[in-house]
């Protein structure tokens, strides 16, 4: 993180200060400082130390208040967090099960697939009501929104199929037949390939977003979940839940180029099932969520070794990043919060209780 | 084996029943209802994709009635789970062309099941998922046709199979009789249930479940303070008043005894169910009846096992049961050794489900594989009763070196299986 930008944020943070008096005690739950970005800060050691600290208070306090909707699977609702604060400012009764969430290319609505009310509520994120709902096929868990914000494909997870939905016009345009009890979806970053997993097939498939053919196959672990693309659009990693394993795809020749596997000790080889996965910005780190082993890996993407693993909530589920990339948020589906992890120091800060089974996480600026 | 729990066809709306078998039809062709395959469109030169055959072997018994009407045994019981797990090969094989058959033997008596063998493996049958009794099963196993062939017994739960009865080309799905009875104690354990009132129906195969329920009460150091047989025979269920005989029955039968659970063995269920409430104290009941442990349950929807049951339920129109999901995990098996192992041969598939690299999803959380040592699939037990799911095994603490799943039944060292 270049300091001219900390600087930047900390003024905002320091304009802004009387209203974060809310925030709990810095230090009773900040990180130590954080020897990774010392370097970046040698301009002398009393800078250095003035630039840590604020480095340290921005880890607590993200710029703006930036709001953080968990979908709870049990409870039927979305939670909605302040994430300056971390506290709960309101819970939304939504449709039956909710789970998988994304945001609007906008930024002013989220997108719910109510499972059992087999449809897509959408959230207005203003009046945080909902103000609409689309066709989904039947047992909708997830969806991907095209980069141009214009459709969402679905996968329906009772029917062998990927729904392709044209959220203007609120109707499916296609169904494409895939793998048994499809779950994870993933588009490039040009739009014009989706990944999506099947839990009992076992597979990654690429499907054309214009064709809809699906062009290749990929064998990975045994009941894969999420399939996330890194930013440059060259690979797409794959969490196998009951494998234990992630897949690391080449996207261009369509091939299982790393296999990366986690042994944690004192924890059963069982209990470690790979499920949401997200990467830094700059692609270096990817953090895999591990379930019942209550961890979340921290993995170099240059070696594929895990460098560190951290210790959140129970059956961690889905991550989602801060804006500004310095927190990770995780949701415990067993404990019922969320854990916030300080990126750059790699701990644990907090957490925060949400609703019951808490499954996806999003942030909205 | 007990058929407990099994779907009810009755109680379900005729609706939902009816566009159930309609769905069934389009199962059964395998082909996906919309429009276009979602392979690649083959090319009109390739060639057919190799088949997987696999062979379902049964010996079609004659249910005997439970003790209560709720639950009459299904007619297709086991070769159900087949067909779901077939129509999950397919669906998967098709991506990376491999095809699936499932030959369906369903034999009269036991004379026609072995000629049914013989046929099948002189048509170069390889992979068989049984559904025999015990000693049907051994002799299969004896034959010299069944020499390059693998067994897997998709329904027993008898422990001699995995024991000194051992075979080597025999395969065990369903848990054994002494890891349900693991699952139990460990539970008891946990809840601190130590003093159990064992109760033991008068059926053969009541007491083979009552021996396995007092070697892993020694295991796990409970304490069995009384060991009881039923012997009281209810007569005709159906009686005007009935209940006052049998509720006076039940209260005489559990007075006198300090205990904090009765467990009962009745695979049958012909009387355990009328256990409950009745006793003396108020105890709960566990076992055959009231806490079951069990490989599949109803109420079970943990792991996405939503969506096995809601495949199972359309297809079958009923309920799956636990002999349907032993055979849905054995043709389930085969085709994870087909996929990953990369040949559709039967020998090849067989020989990989013996690897250590072989994993089967299950809708229990965990991989689960064969053990080495007795042929037996380590899995997670379900504990539930009719309505809810209570616990699954092994609970958090019984601890092992390799697998904690190896902490519900006989574990390496102490095995009895040393197949010649």
């Amino acid at each position: 993180m270049p300091s001219t930008l900390m600087l930047a944020a900390f003024n905002r943070i320091r304009s802004k200060a009387p209203s974060n008096a809310g925030c709990p005690q810095p230090g009773a739950w900040l990180p130590r400082v954080s020897v990774r970005s010392a370097p970046q800060n040698a301009a002398g050691p009393a800078v250095a130390g003035l630039l840590l600290a604020m480095g340290l208070l921005l880890a607590t306090t993200p710029a703006m208040a930036e709001r953080l909707l968990v979908s709870n699977e049990k409870d039927n609702t979305i939670t909605v967090v302040d994430a300056g604060t971390l506290a709960v400012v309101k819970t939304v009764k939504v449709g039956a099960r909710p789970r998988g969430i994304a945001l609007s290319k906008d930024g002013k609505s989220l997108y719910i697939c109510t499972s059992d009310a087999d449809h897509i509520e959408v959230l207005d994120l203003a009046s945080l009501t909902v103000s609409r709902t689309l066709p989904s096929g039947p047992d909708p868990e997830l969806f991907t929104l095209s980069p141009d914000g214009k459709t969402l494909y679905v996968s329906n997870e009772n029917d062998n199929m990927v729904s392709v939905l044209d959220i203007a016009a609120g109707r499916i345009v296609t169904e494409i037949p895939v793998g048994v009890e499809p779950e994870g979806m993933g588009i490039s970053p040009d739009g014009k390939i989706l990944v999506n997993t099947s839990e009992t097939t076992s597979m990654a498939h690429f499907i054309d977003t214009q064709s809809h053919e699906v062009l290749a196959n990929v064998l990975v672990g045994s009941r894969p979940r999420v399939a996330q693309w890194t930013k440059d659009g060259s690979l797409v990693w794959v969490s196998a839940e009951v494998g234990g394993t992630v897949s690391v795809i080449d996207s261009a020749q369509r091939k299982v180029i790393q296999t990366i596997r986690f042994d944690i000790p004192g924890v059963p080889k069982e209990s470690i099932q790979p499920v949401g996965i997200q990467l830094t910005a700059d692609g270096t780190t990817a953090f895999v969520a591990l379930g019942p082993a209550n961890r979340i890996a921290v993995i170099d993407t240059h070696s594929y070794q895990v460098k560190k693993y951290l210790l959140v909530g129970q059956r961690v589920w889905n991550l989602a990043f801060s804006g500004d990339g310095k927190r990770l948020y995780t949701t415990n589906g067993v404990s019922n919060d969320l854990s916030v992890i300080d990126v750059d120091a790699l701990k644990v800060v907090k957490s925060v209780p949400v609703g019951r089974l808490p499954w996806g996480v999003v942030v909205a600026p | 084996m007990p058929n407990r729990r099994h779907g009810l066809i009755g109680v379900y709306p005729i609706g939902v029943l009816l566009s159930g078998l309609l769905l069934a039809g389009q199962v059964a062709h395998a082909a996906p209802p919309a429009a276009k395959p979602a392979t690649v469109a083959p090319k009109p030169d390739a060639k057919p994709d190799p088949v997987a055959n696999i062979a379902y072997l049964a010996l079609v018994q004659k249910r005997v009635l439970p003790q209560s009407f709720l639950d009459q045994p299904p007619e297709d019981e086991g070769v159900q789970g087949a067909r779901l797990g077939l129509a999950d090969n397919i669906t998967t094989g098709r991506f990376i062309h491999q095809a699936y058959h499932l030959e369906e033997a369903l034999e009269p008596d036991a004379d026609a099941v072995i000629a049914a063998f013989k046929r099948l493996v002189a048509q170069g049958y390889r992979a068989f998922v049984t559904d025999v009794p015990a000693d049907l099963l051994l002799r299969l196993a004896d034959l010299a046709e069944a020499k390059d062939a693998t067994l897997l017994d998709a329904t027993s739960t008898d422990d001699a199979l995995r024991g000194e009865q051992c075979r080597r080309n025999i395969l065990h799905l369903l848990p054994s009789r002494a890891m349900l009875a693991d699952a139990l104690m460990q539970y008891l354990t946990i809840k601190n249930w130590r003093d159990i009132l064992l109760v033991a129906g008068p059926n053969p195969e009541d007491k083979l479940y009552a021996d396995a329920l007092r070697k892993s009460a020694r295991k796990f150091r409970l304490k069995i303070v009384a060991d009881k047989p039923w012997t009281y025979d209810p007569g005709a269920r159906r009686t005007d008043t009935g209940h006052y005989a049998i509720g006076a029955e039940v209260a005489r039968f559990t007075q006198g005894i300090k205990y904090d659970v009765l467990v009962v063995a009745d695979e049958g269920d012909n009387f355990g169910d009328d256990l409950g409430y009745r006793a003396t104290d108020p105890r709960p009941v566990a076992g055959t009846q009231g806490l079951v442990p069990a490989a599949w349950a109803r109420p079970f929807e943990q792991w996405g096992a939503t969506q096995l049951q809601a495949r199972f339920l359309r297809q079958a129109g009923r309920w799956m049961t636990e002999r349907d999901y032993g055979a849905w995990m054995a043709v389930r098996a085969l085709g994870e050794a087909a996929t990953r192992g990369g040949s559709v041969e039967g020998a090849a598939m067989t020989a990989y489900l013996r690897k250590p690299e072989f994993e089967l999803a299950a809708f229990k959380g965990a991989r689960l594989s064969f053990r080495a040592w007795d042929g037996q699939l380590r899995q997670p037990v379900l504990l539930a009763d009719a309505r809810s799911l209570v616990s699954v095994s092994p609970q958090p603490g019984f601890l092992h070196e390799t697998s904690e799943l190896d902490t519900l039944g006989p574990d390496q060292p102490e095995t009895t299986c040393h197949p010649r």
